[in-house]
Formats: C-alpha cells, sequence, structure tokens
C-alpha cells in the first residue's frame, strides 16, 4: 500500500467526523449484498468466503422464549471461540436470512447485544467466523406478532 | 442526517462497554403507509466505530435490524476522556457521524 492512500486511510475516520466525505467515502468496506440477498444459511456462508458451518456449543445465544412484538427481539450472543473475527445474525423465515453482520478486530471482545425484526416464529442462528471456520448456535423464538410488514 | 445517537461509554477495568441507540426508520420495503402505498425500503447497510484511528467494530446490516438500531459492544485498549466515534450510513446514501467521550 502506497503511504499517501495509509495516510489517507488512516485519516478517514476524522475526515468522517468532521463532515469532510462524502457518504459513500464513509463506507471502509462494501455492503455484502448478495449475502444479504441469500435465503438460507449455508449461502450466506458461501457469500462471506467460507463453506460448512457446524453447530458449536462455543457460541452463547440469549434471547427471549417468546417474542410478543417481533418487530423488536432483543438479542445477547457471546462466542467462547478462541479468534472469533465476526458475529452474524440469521433469522430462518425472515424474507431474507441474513439480519446483521459484524467484523470483530483484534482487541474487541466476541459479544454483542441488539435488536432485530422477526417475521413470525422460527430459529435464530448465532454465526462466528473463528480460527476461520464457521460456527453456529440455533434457537427457537416463537413471535406473537411478526415484525416485517404491517 | 437524522437525530444524534445517543452514546453511552463505561469503563470497566481496560475494557469499555459501548452502548448506543441510532434514529432510524429502518424501512423494510414491505411496510404500508395509512393509504397503502408501500413505504421504500431505508435502512442503514453500514455502521463503523472507531476509537482513535482504530477501527473497533465495523457492522453491516440489513432492513431486519429493529427501528432505530440498538448496539452494544465491548474493546479493550481505549483510555478515559479518549473519544469513539460512530458514522453510518443507509442504502440511500444518508449518513451521520457522531462522537463521544469515553467516561
Amino acid at each position: 500500500m502506497r503511504q499517501e492512500r495509509r495516510e489517507f486511510l488512516r485519516l478517514l475516520p476524522l475526515m468522517a467526523a468532521v463532515g469532510l466525505l462524502p457518504a459513500a467515502a464513509v463506507r471502509a468496506e462494501e455492503w455484502n449484498k448478495a449475502a444479504f440477498e441469500a435465503k438460507k444459511m449455508d449461502d450466506v456462508v458461501r457469500m462471506l468466503g467460507g463453506s460448512a458451518p457446524q453447530p458449536s456449543s462455543g457460541i452463547v445465544l440469549i434471547g427471549p422464549e417468546i417474542a410478543e412484538n417481533g418487530a423488536v427481539v432483543p438479542l445477547e450472543i457471546e462466542s467462547k471461540l478462541p479468534d472469533t473475527r465476526s458475529i452474524a445474525i440469521l433469522i430462518e423465515k425472515n424474507p431474507n436470512i441474513l439480519a446483521a453482520q459484524f467484523t470483530l478486530p483484534s482487541g474487541t471482545l466476541p459479544w454483542l447485544q441488539t435488536r432485530v425484526k422477526m417475521a413470525e416464529t422460527c430459529n435464530v442462528y448465532a454465526l462466528a467466523k473463528a480460527g476461520g471456520k464457521f460456527y453456529y448456535a440455533a434457537k427457537e423464538i416463537k413471535v406473537t406478532l411478526g415484525g416485517c410488514g404491517g | 442526517m437524522g437525530s444524534p445517537m445517543r452514546i453511552r461509554t463505561k469503563l470497566e477495568g481496560d475494557v469499555v462497554h459501548v452502548r448506543v441507540l441510532m434514529s432510524h426508520p429502518m424501512e423494510t420495503g414491505l411496510r404500508k403507509d395509512e393509504a397503502g402505498q408501500l413505504v421504500p425500503a431505508q435502512f442503514i447497510e453500514l455502521a463503523t466505530f472507531t476509537y482513535k484511528d482504530r477501527m473497533v467494530l465495523s457492522a453491516q446490516w440489513g432492513p431486519a435490524v429493529s427501528r432505530n438500531p440498538y448496539l452494544s459492544f465491548k474493546f479493550r485498549g481505549a483510555a478515559r476522556g479518549e473519544k469513539i466515534t460512530i458514522s453510518w450510513v443507509d442504502n440511500k446514501g444518508d449518513t451521520r457521524t457522531d462522537e463521544a467521550v469515553i467516561e
């Protein structure tokens, strides 16, 4: 990488912070359109550059047994797998299965909480990339009122 | 541009716990308004979290992240008084950046 480019990249967050950059330049990475259009976990994993995700007890997925409101389903995810570099949330019966994907640089803990929408009762998957491989945990969450249309 | 994010930080040893609430409709494109018309999809695609010049988290989201997205995460190596900067950009090119001092 040339020095000028490295310097520019180093300044990007600062420039963004002071409003010097148009929206396009804030994109430090490209949104993975193909992954967000996928319908199955295997396809998401493939779009993320992996294959054959395995179930793992090293991933903890905490959520409600029953979500009264599918528009706001709180989730907590922790990976106890060494070298966890990314965590994704997949919702089996949503129109597109991938809800969110997080990249975790070194120094960021493999833990997060967020809120997602669920169209109907189904499995939610926490997918983690650790040591270059993909692992997941699943939890069924019952939804009283779907949160995608309406 | 939306409203400012609400950012809370808490230093626990050498780990900072960051909680952020963003103001964004996160429209799926499937919802109909009162007149029965589909509301176009509008959702945050990318969110980046930066401490000094170091990326501490980057997120890619689809419309299944809830309206007014909430995120809580933790990272090591920050100091009290330093800033964390959070930026998002949505599928329509709208963007917003806010920062908070670590407490």
